[in-house]
């Protein structure tokens, strides 16, 4: 589905990765070995070189914003760009489902990003990208922050996107969690990714 | 009519200065060699002023009214560039805040001559400079600050915009609120200028002109002409310098481009 050849980012050597519609593929490698870059890069939110192709169709064809909303990319640490919680979101009613599959109280759109913990906003960021209902999920370790209850949570919603045909590609550095969804790995050290 | 200064009376003044270096240097300050070099500086630099203002009053050329006035254009890019903690790469740093200030005052003022004092020719320099350099002071300090602010967010607000970039947002919508904060921050200083004026300032050309013996009326027409063209160079500097530059820290694939962007010094 999600193909790149001789994809080139900053500090690693070219390399081709491609992801199949309901596939999860992890990513390892040390902390600055260019993880967080190949991610950013299926996402075009840097500067790169190779061909990145989702089902084909071009990422240089396809105008950034749509390439972005179909191959969605989930930082380590989302950004937010309102006080408070609730305009980060399109509207209430599609967040309340997954509110609850990730463990989080329905009060919480109603307070503020600064109030809410390091692991509420982490679930939270996740769920703003799965409301777009992206094809190819970039995430950068996004159950990092979270007590084993709320990565489990994570990691059955994260399942039941692969299992309706969404294909993640997880940086992760909890290996159990690699070996659980992962059906390949991919590792980077110096600057190969194999 | 008018009380016509001699050196004996600005060495009197200048004394005040010493005192502030004396009291600087008791209290171990060390502001007192920048303090009087600023004023030494300043003196210099105005009596250069003054004698160039008298030559182009007597030459009344064009060719030299535009020439003085892309001298002080280029100067007050120059100072615009100064005032960046952090620069664009390239001929974009000092591009940017002179093509601003330039294009604000220059408009401006153009527009002042021809349409609104009319003076006889309308490059006649005793209006043409004065003018000029007063909306060139004003818009310079704005688009300054404009851009420092655009830079210096965009560098804060980093996750946040990427955030957006990443949720399908365009670059346009992403950067919205930094550049927002970015044409807040340059045009306050006119708007706080414009509601202080005659209550709590009274604005140092009025002032001048009723010290030189003017009407305070006319004066004071003439502070409102002044107050309102800054507004107008400012907003049209400001807004060139926010909308460009926040372009230039994005792409056309509607990437966040702080590589475009030196360290900060």
């Amino acid at each position: 589905m999600l193909t790149a050849r001789n994809l080139a980012v900053n500090g690693i050597v070219p390399c081709d990765i491609h992801l199949d519609a309901g596939e999860c593929v992890t990513l390892s490698g040390a902390s600055g070995s260019g993880k967080s870059l190949v991610l950013r890069a299926l996402a075009d939110l840097d500067p790169h070189d190779g061909d990145i192709a989702l089902d084909g169709e071009a990422q240089s064809v396809t105008p950034a914003p749509t390439w972005r909303r179909q191959v969605a990319y989930l930082a380590s640490e989302p950004g937010w760009w309102e006080d408070r919680i609730a305009p980060h979101f399109p509207d209430d009613e599609a967040v309340a489902p997954w509110l609850g599959a990730l463990g989080l109280s329905p009060t919480l759109l109603a307070q503020t990003v600064a109030t809410a913990s390091t692991g509420e906003r982490q679930r939270l960021a996740l769920i703003r990208t799965l409301l777009l209902e992206p094809r190819v999920l970039l995430l950068d370790e996004p159950t990092s922050g979270l007590d084993d209850e709320a990565a489990g949570r994570v990691e059955v919603v994260l399942g039941e996107r692969l299992a309706a045909g969404t294909a993640i590609l997880l940086v992760t550095h909890d290996r159990r969690l690699a070996e659980r969804m992962g059906q390949r790995h991919l590792r980077i050290a110096g600057g190969v990714l194999a | 009519m008018i009380v016509s200064l001699d050196a004996f009376d600005l060495a009197l003044a200048a004394l005040l200065v010493v005192l502030n270096a004396i009291l600087s240097r008791r209290l171990g300050l060390a502001l007192e060699r920048p303090l009087l070099v600023a004023a030494t500086r300043t003196a210099v630099q105005l009596f250069l002023v003054g004698f160039v203002i008298k030559a182009l009053f007597a030459l009344q050329s064009p060719l030299w009214t535009g020439l003085m006035a892309l001298v002080m254009i280029l100067a007050a890019g120059y100072e615009v560039l100064a005032r960046q903690s952090r620069r664009f790469t390239g001929v974009w740093a000092y591009g940017l805040g002179t093509l601003s200030v330039a294009a604000g005052a220059g408009l401006v003022t153009l527009l002042a001559l021809s349409v609104v004092v009319q003076p006889e020719p309308w490059y006649q320099p005793r209006y043409a400079v004065p003018l000029l350099g007063m909306v060139l002071g004003n818009a310079m300090t704005a688009i300054s600050l404009a851009l420092d602010s655009l830079v210096t967010s965009a560098n804060r607000e980093r996750a946040a915009i990427e955030a957006r970039l990443a949720l399908g947002a365009d670059r346009a919508t992403a950067m919205r609120s930094v550049a927002h904060q970015a044409l807040r921050t340059g045009l306050m200083p006119i708007i706080n200028a414009m509601s202080a004026a005659g209550i709590i300032a009274l604005p140092g050309m009025m002032t001048g002109q009723i010290l030189a013996g003017a009407d305070p009326v006319e004066a004071v027409k003439y502070q409102i002409l002044i107050m309102f063209l800054i507004a107008g160079g400012t907003g049209i500097g400001v807004f060139l310098a926010v909308t460009i530059g926040a372009r230039r820290l994005s792409d056309q694939r509607h990437r966040l481009r702080l590589d475009r962007l030196r360290a900060a010094e």
